[in-house]
C-alpha cells in the first residue's frame, strides 16, 4: 500500500487506460506542457502524438470530436482545463454526446470520458472558481464522477472506463496535491455507490468531492463535542446512490448535506428531495443545506474563504439541526 | 456534356429515381402532416434532391454521412428505408429510431447514416470525431457533412474547420447554400455571403463551388473531393447554391422571399430539368420515366402504410436507451 497524491491517482488511471489501443487523450496543454494541473506529464514522450492530442483552445470542437470518436467505437478522453471553460462545450455534451443514444433507438453509442477540474479557493476569480458538475448530473443520458480520495480517483476512473456512455469526470482543483493510500492489486469503486466515509450515530452528513474532505474534518471535530456524525460520500451524482443516502438519514433522524456550489438549484437540493421523499418519518428535524454563498467567487482571500463552507458551517449546521 | 457520356443509363436512371423519390417523399410527407400524422418541426428537402443524390452517389456504403436538420433527403439516398423513415415521422416504435428521435434527429448506424443533429453547426464537431476515428483506425472511410449557409456563423464551423485541416482528416464539408437561414437572407447576416466556399482556404483547404440544381455537376465535383480526400490530402469544402422551394418548416408562411426570386428559382428544379434532358439526350422515353415515377409513387404510398399500420412505442420504451450501463 502507497501513500501518493490525487495527481498521481489520476496520472495512474490514465496509464492504465492507455494500454487499451482505443484509448487517446485530447485536450489543451496536455502534450509538451503536461497538463494545466501536470497530470499528463511525460505522456506525449511516452505515447506520442498520436495518441496524446494536443488541441487547438476550442472547448467545442474538442467535446464534439470526442464525441464523435466515441460513436466511432474508440474511447476517448477529452481534458477540458475546468469545468468553467465546458460552457463553450455545451452543445456538444448536452445536445449530442448525451443524447445520440436516446434519439438513434439504442443505435448509436458514445463512450466518451471529458475529464475536468471543478471548485474555488485558488485565488482565480469568478470565472475560474465554479463547480458545475450538478449540473450536467440534471441532464439524462451523461453520468457524472465526483472522487474525493486518490484511491477513489483511480477505482473510480476504472468503472468509468467500463462506462458505455458519456462520464463527466470531476477533479477537484484543491485535491490534487492530497496524498492518501492506495492499494497496488487491482481494484475498482463501483459506478453509482456512494461510500460510508465515516460511521456515525447521530447525523448524516453528505457531501462529494473536496466537501466531503471538509466534511470528515468537521466531524472530527464533532466527535471532540460530543456528536457522532456519518459521512456520506456521494462518489458519483448520477447515479445517485438513494439507498444509501436513505439507509444512513433512517439511522440517524438527522442529515446536513453540503455542497460548494450556489443554494439556487444546488445539487444538494436534490439530496435533500430524496430524502424526504424516502425517509421522512424518521427524520427529527429539517434537512439542513450547506452552500456557497450566492456571489460570483471574489479574488482577495478573505473573501473567497468567506464564500466557501468550511468545517465551521458544517460543524454550525449540525449543531443547529441536533438542536444543541 | 452529355449525361451518357459520363454516366451509364441504369446509373443515370438511379440518380432520378432518388431524386423522385425524395420528392415524393417530402410531399407525402407535408401531406401527412396536414392530416396530423406528423408532428413537431418538418423541414422538407424539396428543391434540394440534386445535392443529396449527387454527393450522396460519390461515395462508397464504408463512408460515413452527418447532416443537419433537414435530413430526409440525405438519408434515403444514403440508402434508408422510406418504410423506417416515415415510420420514424409518425413516431412509431418501427421507426429508425423507434420514435425518439423524429424528422430532425434521423439515423442508420447500418448504413453510416450517423444522423441529423437539430443544433445548428452541431454536427461539425461530431464530423471531425468521426474522421478523426477513421483516420486513427486506419481505415478506409470518409465523413461527408452537410451543413447550411446559417451555420457558417457558428463558431462551431470554424472550430471544425481548423482541427480537420490541422490534422489531415478524412472529411468533406457540404454547404448547402439556399440563401436563407430560416427567415434571415444570407446577406442580412454574413459578410462574407457571396462567396462562401473561400472561407476554407482561411484554413488551407480545397474548395469549389458547383451548382446545386444540377445532379451531374454536383456528382462531378464530389468525385473530385473524394479523390484527393482519399488520396490523404485532408479536408475539403464544397459549396452548392441552392434553394428551397418551400418554407424552413411546415409552420413557415414564407413571407421574406419575392415570389420573381421564387419562380427564377423553379424554373431550374432538378428533377423537371433532369427528366427533360433523358428526353432530348435521348436517354429513356417519357414512357419509361412514367413507370419509374409508378414505381416511386407506390414505394411512397406503401411507406406511409406501413407507417400508418405500426404500432406507437409501448410505454416502457420511455426509459429504454437513456444508458447504456447501469
Amino acid at each position: 500500500m502507497a501513500q501518493i497524491t490525487f495527481r498521481e491517482a489520476i496520472s495512474r488511471a490514465l496509464r492504465e487506460a492507455m494500454q487499451d489501443e482505443r484509448v487517446f487523450i485530447m485536450g489543451q496543454d496536455i502534450g509538451s506542457y503536461g497538463g494545466a494541473y501536470a497530470v499528463t506529464k511525460g505522456f506525449l514522450a511516452e505515447y506520442g502524438p498520436e495518441r496524446i492530442r494536443e488541441t487547438p483552445i476550442a472547448e467545442s470542437v474538442i467535446s464534439g470530436a470526442g464525441a464523435g470518436a466515441a460513436i466511432a467505437g474508440l474511447r476517448p478522453i477529452v481534458e477540458l482545463m475546468t469545468i468553467n471553460f465546458s460552457f463553450l462545450a455545451m452543445d456538444q455534451i448536452i445536445n449530442h454526446a448525451a443524447k445520440v443514444r436516446y434519439m438513434s433507438g439504442g443505435q448509436l453509442t458514445c463512450p466518451l470520458i471529458v475529464r475536468t477540474v471543478t471548485g474555488g479557493g485558488a485565488s482565480v476569480g469568478a470565472t475560474h472558481s465554479q463547480s458545475l458538475e450538478g449540473w450536467f448530473a440534471s441532464v439524462p443520458g451523461l453520468r457524472v464522477a465526483v472522487p474525493s480520495t486518490p484511491y477513489d480517483a483511480l477505482g473510480l476512473f476504472r468503472s468509468s472506463l467500463q462506462q458505455e456512455d458519456p462520464v463527466i469526470f470531476v477533479e477537484h482543483a484543491l485535491l490534487y496535491s492530497s496524498r492518501g493510500e492506495v492499494p497496488d492489486e487491482p481494484y475498482v469503486v463501483p459506478f453509482g455507490k456512494a461510500d460510508i466515509k465515516r460511521i456515525g450515530t447521530d447525523v448524516t452528513i453528505v457531501a462529494y468531492a473536496r466537501m466531503a474532505m471538509v466534511a470528515m474534518r468537521a466531524a472530527e471535530e464533532l466527535e471532540s463535542r460530543g456528536i457522532s456524525a456519518e459521512v456520506v460520500d456521494l462518489q458519483t451524482l448520477s447515479p445517485l446512490d438513494g439507498d444509501t443516502v436513505a439507509a444512513s438519514v433512517q439511522k440517524t433522524n438527522h442529515a446536513v448535506v453540503v455542497e460548494e456550489t450556489w443554494y439556487t438549484g444546488g445539487f444538494g437540493a436534490t439530496v435533500v428531495g430524496l430524502i424526504q421523499e424516502r425517509v421522512f418519518d424518521y427524520l427529527n428535524a429539517p434537512v439542513a443545506r450547506v452552500a456557497g454563498v450566492e456571489v460570483p467567487m471574489p479574488y482577495s482571500r478573505h473573501l473567497e474563504q468567506a464564500s466557501i463552507p468550511d468545517e465551521s458551517r458544517i460543524i454550525q449546521a449540525v449543531e443547529s439541526t441536533l438542536g444543541r | 456534356m452529355k449525361l451518357q457520356e459520363t454516366l451509364e443509363k441504369n446509373q443515370l436512371l438511379d440518380f432520378y429515381r432518388q431524386m423522385f423519390l425524395i420528392r415524393r417523399f417530402e410531399e407525402m410527407s407535408a401531406e401527412q402532416y396536414t392530416l396530423g400524422n406528423i408532428r413537431g418541426f418538418l423541414h422538407l428537402y424539396i428543391g434540394e434532391e440534386a445535392i443529396a443524390v449527387g454527393a450522396i452517389n460519390s461515395l462508397l456504403p464504408q463512408d460515413y454521412v452527418v447532416t443537419h436538420y433537414r435530413d430526409h433527403g440525405h438519408a434515403l439516398a444514403k440508402g434508408m428505408d422510406p418504410n423506417a423513415v416515415m415510420a420514424e415521422l409518425f413516431g412509431k416504435s418501427t421507426g429508425c429510431s423507434k420514435g425518439k428521435g423524429g424528422s430532425m434527429h434521423l439515423f442508420d448506424a447500418e448504413k453510416r447514416f450517423m444522423g441529423g443533429y437539430a443544433i445548428v453547426g452541431g454536427q461539425l464537431p461530431l464530423a471531425v470525431g468521426l474522421a478523426l476515428a477513421s483516420k486513427y483506425k486506419k481505415e478506409d472511410s470518409l465523413v461527408m457533412c452537410f451543413l447550411g449557409d446559417g451555420a457558417i456563423n457558428e463558431g462551431e464551423f470554424h472550430e471544425s474547420l481548423n482541427l480537420a485541416s490541422l490534422w489531415k482528416l478524412p472529411v468533406i464539408f457540404f454547404v448547402e447554400n439556399n440563401l436563407y437561414g430560416m427567415g434571415a437572407a444570407v446577406d442580412q447576416t454574413l459578410v462574407f455571403h457571396d462567396e462562401i466556399y473561400k472561407f476554407a482556404r482561411a484554413y488551407k483547404m480545397p474548395t469549389a463551388r458547383v451548382d446545386g440544381m444540377d445532379v451531374m455537376k454536383v456528382m462531378e465535383a464530389t468525385k473530385k473531393a473524394v479523390e484527393s480526400v482519399r488520396g490523404g490530402g485532408g479536408p475539403y469544402l464544397i459549396e452548392a447554391m441552392a434553394y428551397r422551394f418551400r418554407g424552413h418548416s411546415m409552420a413557415d408562411p414564407i413571407e421574406y422571399r419575392a415570389k420573381a426570386e421564387e419562380e427564377r428559382w423553379k424554373k431550374k428544379d432538378p428533377i423537371v430539368t433532369f427528366n427533360k434532358r433523358f428526353v432530348s439526350e435521348k436517354v429513356a422515353t417519357k414512357k419509361e420515366l412514367d413507370q419509374l415515377e409508378k414505381e416511386i409513387e407506390e414505394i411512397v404510398e406503401n411507406a406511409v402504410k406501413f407507417a400508418d399500420e405500426s404500432p406507437f412505442p409501448e410505454p416502457d420504451a420511455l426509459y429504454e436507451d437513456v444508458y447504456g450501463s447501469k
